[in-house]
């Protein structure tokens, strides 16, 4: 009994730490209030749904980086998919640098840019990893 | 949303000698259909899910009909301003609710002058999806 309180304070608090450290915004809390009995594991399953979106878009995004002359519109193109993903499940930091990325597309910015990107790709390696452990966590018997 | 508001919700909008509302979610993006088909779920509300608004169109063309479509406005293929419009020529008539992470008052403007009934920005929430949805129920009586 004393174990399972223990590791449900445990998941509580990574729970927690990921919206105190501005990874998550209230977003995640609307897919968890659609999580029930007969959807038990739907917000993993978007969560996954949006690595599959999200690695994809990376990798595309990366290789229009190497081209020169960068076609923002492109970049613009493929960030707001990016963006509109993330936002859908409450990345919040990951949302806040889509936006900057896209404001430097629309300025020809092209080292703002890169240097987004490169902060974009850390804060959603983060989440990713976070995002993990926490369901991992989370899953009936572990 | 709190239970009991789903509930009035319910009883309001699926009168026993009324049928169930349908809902149409036009969108490209696999997380963000993923989410309103269950959120419209989540309120009993029947619903199926497009990929652009092409297949919006055909799904129409093939003679199906919808209470409710909730169009995206960046879409390949053929976008929600375009299917919008296609959709009213074609004598639909469905509450169209476009649904779109655009804020600058012009792109909404083009939007809504394709033929929306209502406009709402991204993320959708229940709350949005109730105040569409009593449009519907005051569209019909």
């Amino acid at each position: 009994m004393e174990r399972n309180q223990q590791l449900r304070r445990q998941l509580a608090s990574m729970r927690q730490s990921l919206f105190d450290q501005g990874h998550l915004d209230e977003q995640f809390i609307l897919l968890e209030e659609l999580q029930d009995d007969a959807n038990p594991n739907f917000v993993e399953e978007v969560v996954t749904l949006h690595y599959r979106d999200s690695a994809r878009l990376i990798t595309t995004i990366e290789r229009a980086l190497e081209k020169s002359p960068l076609d923002f519109n492109k970049l613009d193109g493929y960030m707001h998919q990016f963006k509109g993903s993330s936002t859908s499940i409450g990345a919040k930091k990951v949302k806040a640098e889509s936006t900057q990325f896209r404001e430097y597309c629309e300025a020809g910015n092209g080292e703002g840019c890169m240097k987004t990107f490169q902060l974009l790709k850390r804060d959603y390696a983060t989440l990713r990893r976070k995002l993990e452990a926490y369901f991992q966590q989370a899953l009936p018997g572990a | 949303m709190k239970a009991p508001e789903k509930e009035i919700l319910g009883t309001k909008m699926n009168h026993r000698h009324r049928p169930k509302i349908t809902a149409l979610v036009v969108d490209d993006n696999m997380v963000v259909r993923a989410i309103h088909h269950r959120l419209l779920q989540d309120l009993g509300i029947e619903n199926q899910v497009a990929v652009n608004g092409k297949e919006a169109v055909d799904v129409h063309s093939s003679g199906q009909y919808f209470d409710l479509i909730l169009m995206d406005m960046d879409m390949p293929v053929m976008n929600g301003i375009e299917a919008t419009r296609k959709l009213r020529a074609m004598g639909i008539r469905s509450t169209i609710a476009g649904i779109s992470s655009r804020s600058l008052e012009r792109e909404k403007q083009e939007f809504m002058e394709a033929g929306l009934d209502d406009y709402h920005e991204k993320p959708l929430t229940a709350d949005k999806i109730v105040s569409i949805l009593h449009k519907i129920s005051n569209h019909s009586g």
